[in-house]
């Protein structure tokens, strides 16, 4: 089909991109495991040496670790389950023969351009501030005590943030595949007395899978490396409460200066990325060959 | 799915979507009214809704400021420059392997997704110390560059799902009639694969714009753009929130008028065309 030249053309086509993301990949990689095994902190430049792992033994050692891998988890799933099924149930509600469809997409789809930073600035300062924010507005207003949403609950109201910026994409998503199912089949079942939650159950859900998958996979591989919403609003406080495994490695070297210790914690976050990575490349995998 | 349904029905639902839509817009609308609003009027308790006197003075003040219009413009050399230095790498790539498939396509594809999730922070240690080596720290170069790397997978893959539905008869006619490699992709290739470039290129400014690990973490004061301006902008006990307001809206306005327009294709584009 098609000639050799042709062949070879393509290749060199492709050498580029695989050339970058290769060097992109590797030598950062391979100069995280080096340091993850050194002595190397910024401020005593002078004192260096091998280490071997205990680096990493520090981390496993650490119980704020376990709680930075709790709270990474926690972040992605909490934030997997309540747009996922907020998701579902608002591209169902807007899917109906509503008026004004075009700008309500418009208005639903907005939050997820808004960059992480602001995002958090407005829920931190304009919503959750216990002095000057609405919703402390709306407790006073019940004669209640303003909640404080960034110091008792700061992993929740994390949560809570990223969803929103989130919610959208899942909803236009939704919104996207449920369009393309046929109504008869719908009509179908709605005359053979289909419950509203039969059609659900066993129409609407299966057509949605796909879509669920996806989803998934892309919010993953997003929601792992949360960094912006952390940092401008809890500082990954109070403690550790709100600090994930990468904000955590981000304290050890941006502002511990610990360059060995937290390389080592880059490889741990690698292998787990990897272990969920995994999972998810299998599942999209499947979907993509058909 | 449209269906028949009875008029109560429809305005029912009609009344409860728009509900929920301004319940997920309105802390966009929330920051914007907050923005055209005097810092007293900003932190008034109750809240006022609408200001009495409503001023785009906070607008002036923060543009005025001395570094706004710097952040400003780096986020758009940014996420323009590595936007664009991403498309030149990708194009040729996606192409070859949209046309010119081999046995190992589908694997380098997944691989080059797989970049994807390697976590940030692994890489950031090498990147930070050599960032600083060779002076690329703190530098819109050195962040085009960082970024550029990020989104290539997504880059590549976007590009792949568009030109796989390019019919590759096309192709092969306009080589029958002798057409070189070089015009093949001039003639031919490229206006076909123009809008998928053009959706590529509005989805990718988009995220490079928003961007808010590189930027905080390569930058100081020089290159930051302005997602790490607000993320270190500081509003001790709400004496800013006006201020604070209108630099975010601000910040976030060009990409918002952006995303609207591309919003049909943000689906296809983001899902790698499994969901359209």
């Amino acid at each position: 089909m098609s000639t050799q030249s042709t062949r070879l053309a393509a290749r060199l086509m492709v050498a580029p991109s695989v050339f970058v993301l290769f060097i992109w990949m590797i030598v950062p990689l391979a100069m995280t495991l080096y340091f993850s095994f050194r002595f190397y902190r910024l401020l005593t430049p002078e004192r260096s040496g091998w280490v071997g792992f205990n680096h990493y033994l520090w981390f496993l050692n650490s119980p704020d670790f376990w709680l930075a891998i709790f709270n990474t988890l926690a972040l992605v799933g909490g934030v997997l389950v309540i747009t996922v099924i907020l998701g579902v149930l608002i591209a169902l509600l807007i899917d109906q023969p509503v008026k004004g469809q075009g700008m309500l997409r418009i208005l639903v789809i907005s939050p997820f351009f808004v960059m992480p930073p602001v995002a958090a600035s407005i829920w931190e300062n304009l919503f959750m501030h216990p002095q000057n924010g609405l919703f402390s507005a709306i407790t006073r207003g019940f004669g209640m005590q303003p909640i404080l949403f960034l110091e008792d609950y700061p992993l929740w109201s994390v949560i809570g943030i990223v969803s929103w910026e989130w919610l959208p994409f899942a909803t236009l998503i939704f919104l996207t595949a449920l369009q393309s199912l046929s109504s008869e089949q719908l009509e179908a079942a709605e005359m053979d007395g289909a419950s509203p939650f039969n059609r659900f159950r066993y129409i609407i859900l299966p057509h949605l899978t796909r879509a669920i998958t996806v989803v998934i996979l892309i919010q993953t591989i997003f929601l792992l490396g949360i960094f912006g919403e952390i940092f401008t609003t809890t500082q990954g406080g109070p403690g550790s409460a709100s600090t994930t495994l990468p904000y955590m490695i981000f304290k050890q070297a941006i502002v511990a200066k610990d360059i060995g210790r937290a390389a080592a914690g880059g490889i741990i976050a690698v292998i787990l990325a990897n272990i969920v990575a995994y999972f998810l490349m299998r599942g999209i995998g499947r979907h993509l060959d058909n | 799915m449209a269906r028949a349904q009875s008029p109560r029905r429809r305005l029912i639902a009609t009344l409860a979507a728009w509900g929920v839509a301004l319940t997920i817009f309105f802390p966009v609308l929330w920051m914007v009214l907050t923005s055209f609003k005097t810092e007293a009027s900003a932190v008034a308790m109750p809240p006022e809704l609408l200001s009495a006197d409503w001023t785009l003075e906070n607008y002036a003040e923060v543009w005025q400021r001395s570094d706004y219009p710097r952040f400003f413009w780096n986020s758009v050399v940014i996420s323009i420059g590595s936007t664009l230095l991403g498309l030149a790498i990708a194009i040729p790539a996606a192409w070859s392997m949209a046309f010119v498939p081999g046995k190992r396509t589908k694997d380098l594809l997944m691989w080059m997704l797989s970049t994807k999730m390697m976590p940030a922070v692994a890489v950031l240690i090498p990147l930070y110390l050599v960032f600083q080596r060779i002076g690329l720290f703190d530098t819109k170069l050195g962040l085009i560059l960082a970024l550029m790397l990020m989104n290539l997978p997504i880059i590549i893959w976007m590009l792949y799902t568009y030109f796989k539905e390019i019919p590759a008869e096309i192709l092969e006619a306009a080589r029958m009639d002798g057409a070189s490699l070089w015009s093949e992709i001039v003639y031919v290739l490229t206006p076909m694969a123009l809008p998928g470039i053009a959706s590529t290129m509005l989805l990718n400014i988009i995220l490079a714009w928003n961007e808010a690990f590189w930027t905080i973490t390569l930058t100081t004061t020089k290159a930051a753009p302005l997602s790490a301006f607000i993320a270190s902008f500081s509003a001790p006990q709400g004496l800013f929130y006006a201020k604070l307001s209108a630099a975010s809206a601000m910040a976030i306005l060009p990409i918002l008028i952006l995303g609207w327009f591309s919003q049909k294709q943000l689906v296809r584009g983001l899902t790698f065309g499994a969901v359209k």
